[in-house]
């Protein structure tokens, strides 16, 4: 599109005047956003712009003070300041572009994203392609619907995360914890090394949400209890909570009357679950998947809208911040790719699938001779003919939802509605297995993923059924 | 005999100790030989690496910290309770000795991130 057109469509909207042009537009500064932009600008966009609505880069990494990030990716243990700090470098190194206290209001399906800054004021940029990578936040106690008063003292535990890491504020002494999924956990020995006596662990579930190793090195090591199938049943307290009900849950979720017990605390904090933050994606019409909470997105992590592309927490919640990036990575190649695309240059020659088609009619203007002679796969038309991913029974969904060639190999995350041990996940179409793993046990706190090789994704006849098969108990 | 979680790596392997007559110990469960080494460990000296912050003193942001090494689990607490009255100073880099050798362990403190 040449800039002349942006300005008459633009003319008659209420947003900023559009005032810059950019290749690649990434919103957030975290993980997710920070390897998108370091594999764009490796894969020859180096137009680039981060937008983060903190006053640094890093994201949530900042406050996750402990270890246990980069296993993956970096072959060795790291604390989250650490694992941003390898990024933030990068980005440094790299120069490529960031404004940092930028908070995004708007983004449009035709890539008119709009941000405010103390010293910019309201800016609208023209994106050639944008990144979705907002992150996400945490079910809040009205989101829980959780009885009682509404004193002070009731915090996520992300944002007393916050307050003790970042800030230095400790939000109490005597604590309890709704949610044993892994921020609760940490913030467990968190708060207790910081000299809070931390009452009890409730999770409403019978299993825990965190991984089994903060179990054990945050709870256990501070003979901290996990109460499993236990829920707070009310808040007490006017001021300041002064304490809560919790109860034992039967099968359902529950509270068993008669169970009731009464903790002292002056502090509770909630970690029960995160939620894709995708206010911005629906201003840009972005269709999202109801079990996710994300875009739908294609094995190029594209979504709905053309050029819109989502990684990290904001597409779907992760357990580990390796594979933030990984997803950040894919979504920095496609990004670039559909950049070169619409730029009219050829695209590499290895994203050509068999199957290419031949042009481009959303954007034909742009897309010159030698494009269309090198037979381009164009994502309108590769995504109309794209094979749908189906989960079935405990596979509860999918990243990718579609996939939109066979030319490369094609990872595909899912998580489980149930444990299972001695599984085998299969990904199969028509009759054709294509491709099967055994697994020792899967959870439904832990992402699994498989791999499908693209000369077996080939030989797929319509959908790709991904389900498991359990062992026969004998 | 002691039943225990691996706490190297996200897996988390359901870990069983045994100590025979002779001291020796053998470990099943593990998926990895540094499952082995923890299982070992957490019998005979059982370590943690500490994370923790510092005040800054001329920032309105804490300095995050760790141990470069682990040190004794039992010693955690005191050695956080330490670090709660330890101040630093921008600007401060990532790695840059905080405390040196805390509580005789023979781990420093080192910084976990630039600070400007």
């Amino acid at each position: 599109m040449e800039r002349s057109d942006i300005m008459t469509t633009n003319e008659s909207c209420v947003t900023a005047p559009v005032t810059k042009k950019v290749d690649v537009v990434i919103i957030g500064g975290g993980p997710a956003g920070m390897a998108a932009a370091v594999s764009a600008y490796k894969s020859g966009v180096t137009d680039i712009l981060i937008l983060e609505r903190d006053e640094r880069l890093g994201g949530i990494l900042n406050q996750c003070i402990h270890q246990g990030f980069g296993l993956h990716k970096f072959k060795e243990e790291l604390t989250g300041p650490e694992y941003a700090g390898r990024y933030i470098k990068e980005v440094l190194e790299l120069g490529i572009p960031f404004k940092t206290g930028a908070m995004v209001t708007d983004v449009t399906a035709d890539r008119i994203v709009t941000y405010k800054s103390e010293d910019e004021g309201e800016v609208s940029i023209v994106a050639g392609a944008v990144i979705l990578a907002m992150g996400a936040r945490e079910r809040s106690r009205g989101q829980l619907n959780i009885p009682g008063t509404r004193p002070q003292g009731v915090y996520t535990a992300g944002t007393a995360q916050r307050y003790v890491n970042v800030k230095g504020y400790m939000p109490g002494r005597r604590i309890v914890i709704l949610g044993s999924g892994d921020i609760g956990l940490i913030m467990a020995r968190r708060m207790t090394l910081e000299g809070a006596k931390v009452m009890a662990v409730c999770e409403l579930m019978p299993y825990s949400g965190g991984l089994a190793r903060n179990i054990a090195q945050c709870l256990n090591d501070f003979d901290i209890p996990l109460l499993l199938s236990h829920t707070v049943t009310d808040i007490h307290g006017k001021k300041r909570i002064t304490g809560v009900t919790i109860s034992a849950v039967d099968g359902n979720r529950n509270p068993i009357p008669g169970t009731e017990q009464y903790i002292e605390c002056d502090t509770l904090l909630l970690s029960c679950g995160l939620l894709p933050e995708n206010e911005l994606s629906k201003k840009a019409g972005v269709a999202l998947s109801p079990v996710t909470g994300g875009a739908i997105v294609n094995d190029r992590r594209e979504t709905s809208v053309p050029g819109i592309f989502s990684c990290g927490n904001v597409l779907h919640i992760h357990d580990l911040v390796d594979y933030v990036s990984d997803e950040g990575e894919l979504c920095g190649i496609f990004a670039s790719e559909f950049v070169k695309d619409n730029r009219g240059t050829n695209r590499p020659s290895e994203a050509v699938s068999s199957e290419a088609v031949k042009s481009d009619e959303a954007s034909s203007e742009a897309v010159t001779s030698e494009a269309v002679k090198s037979e381009a796969v164009t994502y309108e038309e590769a995504s109309s003919g794209a094979i749908a991913v189906v989960p079935e029974g405990i596979v509860r969904y999918s990243v990718p939802m579609t996939i939109t060639q066979t030319a490369r190999d094609v990872k595909i995350f899912f998580r489980v509605s149930r444990s299972a041990s001695d599984v085998t996940v299969t990904a199969a179409s028509g009759n054709e297995v294509l491709c099967s793993v055994r697994k020792k046990r899967v959870a439904p706190g832990e992402m699994e993923n498989i791999t499908i090789k693209a000369d077996r994704l080939k030989t797929a006849a319509g959908e790709i059924r991904l389900f498991i098969t359990e062992k026969e108990v004998s | 005999m002691a039943d225990m979680t691996c706490i190297i790596c996200p897996v988390g392997c359901s870990l069983t100790a045994l100590k025979d007559e002779n001291g020796v110990i053998k470990v099943t469960g593990n998926a990895c030989p540094r499952g082995a080494k923890y299982a070992e460990a957490e019998l005979t000296n059982p370590v943690r690496t500490l994370t923790d912050i510092v005040k800054l003193t001329n920032r309105d942001v804490m300095l995050s910290v760790k141990s470069n090494a682990p040190i004794p689990k039992s010693l955690l607490l005191e050695a956080a309770a330490i670090l709660s009255t330890v101040n630093a100073a921008a600007p401060v880099k990532t790695g840059d000795v905080i405390v040196k050798d805390i509580l005789g362990t023979g781990a420093d403190i080192v910084a976990t991130k630039d600070v400007d």
